[in-house]
């Protein structure tokens, strides 16, 4: 794995990885089946999928349907990858993933797309700040919040062979690049993106580049901290939350999500239990979502360096 | 359908439910209307119809069977311990702790169970998605479904539904168990559902509607399914809810009922002279 990070976007919308990977994916592996829910031509994958059309199901607008038929087909022993919009593939079918995939132990990968202020123009009604929280309560669920597009890829290809139910949610748009093309960026691990010693981000989604940005701001003023991508929500990599913060006494978790039942909720879990320090996050606050460009979402739900920037100085005053 | 197979399936069915009594009155109480309706299906359907091995309740090539209203377990486990997928004994484990008979089916507990089930409605889609499996496979396996009738107010049935007619799974096999009663009280009054004939012919399914508590009348709407005609297959099956002991059959809120050591005494010797007269 090579980090590449110097703060531009990578040339790839994760539209385009997913619409490339997935149609790939169902070509290798006889075993992999696509469901979408009428939204293949969002990813991309309605063209690319014409030649394998009986292991790429259109389900049509039925999403708990989309979840019982792919953990039917998994009972047959296929790998099935779901698609639909991230609170589609959450707050829709969470009775559907939690009994027919988690507890009937029939192994899906759900795609859900634009997560938090990522569906922007789609507004409020599409706007997921607590799908990592519903998906958290999955006993051995996985949760990927994607980084940038190399991630996602790795992702996928290492979720489709994980067992469990396994979520992942990725803007369909561009995000900073982060990881050299074809890096193998391992579930579980935490990577560390810059090492400091005065506090530690542990930032995942579209927060990571917003971390990184603060990073660069605080640095100016003399201020040194680690920022660590955390896109392995569950399994959480708790040695590097306990490490980080016995390094540094002061912790910022970033994420684009309700503060409640995400990673801040995790992070502070373990801090709790392993290692208390001071701690504050960069979250959604107790609030529903709301249409806008995402520029304005991220201001207006305090998703910015900017935001970053004042948590860490919070967290330092107190760590006194 | 000659005497002699129709004497062997309704010996089938009265075992079926002996057992599942046996199972319920070991706890004391349980589900026991929606199991007992459904008995003659089961006897029909593993008295023959399903291609099964007992030995081998994991072959791929089986047929497979989801009781998507899960509640039935007793049901599926009294059939199936008939059958011999496991000891008749562990019947009476129903819902002890760690029992592999759990009120509701659990397809990584029981052997012979195929699919999980319980969250009503569930068991549609995943019925559909294991046709579809089968279909992929090149298999010509079948998949049945039972579905109870108060199960049907869940929507999620109808998007199955839906989905099974357009995706022409006609290894599909959905068996409504028209026993009109659920937990509340009759079908009718809780929420009517209409006409299933028509509601199944609407979804694009080949439909039937016969005494599902009638084994002879049962093997006969199964035949017609035997072969894919590019539709799925709806079999409405007119039950009773708690056919087979009339007592609870006359019970009209028989969802769950406790059953004492009095009762079971009385019932086991009625089903016992059923089956003697059959077996006679």
């Amino acid at each position: 794995m090579e980090i590449v990070y110097n703060g531009e976007m990578d040339k790839r919308a994760c539209k385009e990885v997913l619409g490339r990977v997935i149609p790939q994916l169902v070509k290798e592996d006889p075993e992999i089946v696509y469901l979408d829910a009428d939204l293949m031509s969002c990813i991309g994958t309605l063209k690319g999928t014409r030649d394998v059309a009986d292991r790429a199901i259109n389900c049509g607008i039925a999403e708990a349907n989309m979840i019982g038929v792919a953990c039917g087909l998994a009972s047959a022993g296929f790998k099935p990858i779901v698609h639909t919009f991230g609170p589609f593939a959450s707050r829709r079918c969470f009775d559907q993933v939690f009994l027919s995939a988690g507890y009937a132990k029939n192994d899906i990968t759900i795609i859900g797309t634009d997560p938090g202020v990522m569906a922007a123009m789609n507004g409020g009604t599409h706007m997921p700040f607590e799908d990592m929280a519903l998906y958290n309560t999955i006993p051995g669920a996985t949760i990927i919040d994607v980084t940038d597009p190399t991630l996602l890829e790795s992702a996928i290809r290492q979720c489709v062979n994980r067992p469990g139910v396994k979520y992942i949610r990725v803007g369909r748009k561009q995000y900073a690049k982060v990881y050299a093309e074809g890096s193998e960026v391992p579930i579980g691990k935490a990577t560390v993106l810059r090492e400091g010693g005065d506090a530690a981000v542990f930032a995942s989604g579209i927060m990571v580049h917003e971390a990184m940005k603060a990073a660069d701001i605080l640095a100016a003023e003399g201020t040194q901290i680690s920022v660590l991508d955390m896109f392995s929500v569950k399994p959480l990599d708790e040695e590097a939350v306990v490490e980080f913060a016995r390094k540094t006494g002061a912790v910022v978790v970033a994420e684009n999500h309700n503060r409640h039942g995400g990673l801040y909720a995790s992070v502070a879990q373990v801090l709790c239990e392993r290692c208390p320090v001071p701690a504050a996050c960069v979250a959604v606050e107790d609030e529903f979502g709301e249409v806008g460009p995402q520029g304005y979402l991220q201001e207006r739900f305090g998703l910015t360096a900017d935001h970053v920037v004042r948590q860490v100085k919070a967290v330092l005053a107190r760590k006194g | 359908m000659d005497v002699s197979k129709k004497k062997e399936l309704q010996a089938l069915a009265v075992r079926i439910r002996m057992a599942a009594l046996e199972a319920i009155h070991s706890l004391g109480s349980g589900h026991i209307g929606g199991a007992l309706s459904i008995c003659d299906v089961l006897a029909v359907l593993y008295g023959g119809e399903m291609r099964v091995d007992p030995a081998n309740p994991q072959w791929p090539e089986r047929d497979k069977l989801v009781c998507s209203k899960g509640h039935a377990g007793p049901g599926v486990y009294g059939t199936l311990a008939v059958k011999g997928f496991f000891p008749y004994e562990e019947l009476k484990t129903l819902n002890r702790p760690g029992t592999r008979l759990p009120s509701h089916c659990d397809r990584n507990k029981t052997p012979g169970v195929d699919m999980t089930t319980g969250s009503l409605g569930q068991g549609t889609s995943l019925a559909c998605g294991m046709a579809m499996g089968e279909k992929l496979r090149g298999r010509d396996s079948r998949v049945f479904l039972i579905v109870g009738d108060g199960e049907s107010n869940e929507g999620q049935v109808w998007e199955a539904f839906s989905f099974a007619a357009a995706k022409k799974l006609d290894n599909l096999v959905v068996l409504l168990d028209w026993n009109k009663r659920q937990l509340d009280g009759w079908t009718e009054d809780v929420l009517s559902m209409g006409d299933y004939v028509e509601k199944f012919n609407a979804f694009g399914f080949d439909t039937v509607k016969v005494d599902g508590n009638d084994v002879e009348a049962l093997q006969g709407a199964l035949e017609h399914t035997r072969v894919g005609n590019g539709k799925p297959f709806a079999i409405v099956m007119d039950t009773v809810k708690g056919a087979g002991i009339k007592e609870v059959a006359e019970t009209v809120m028989n969802h769950s009922l406790t059953v004492n050591d009095e009762q079971y005494t009385r019932w086991m010797a009625q089903l016992q002279s059923e089956l003697d007269a059959l077996e006679g």
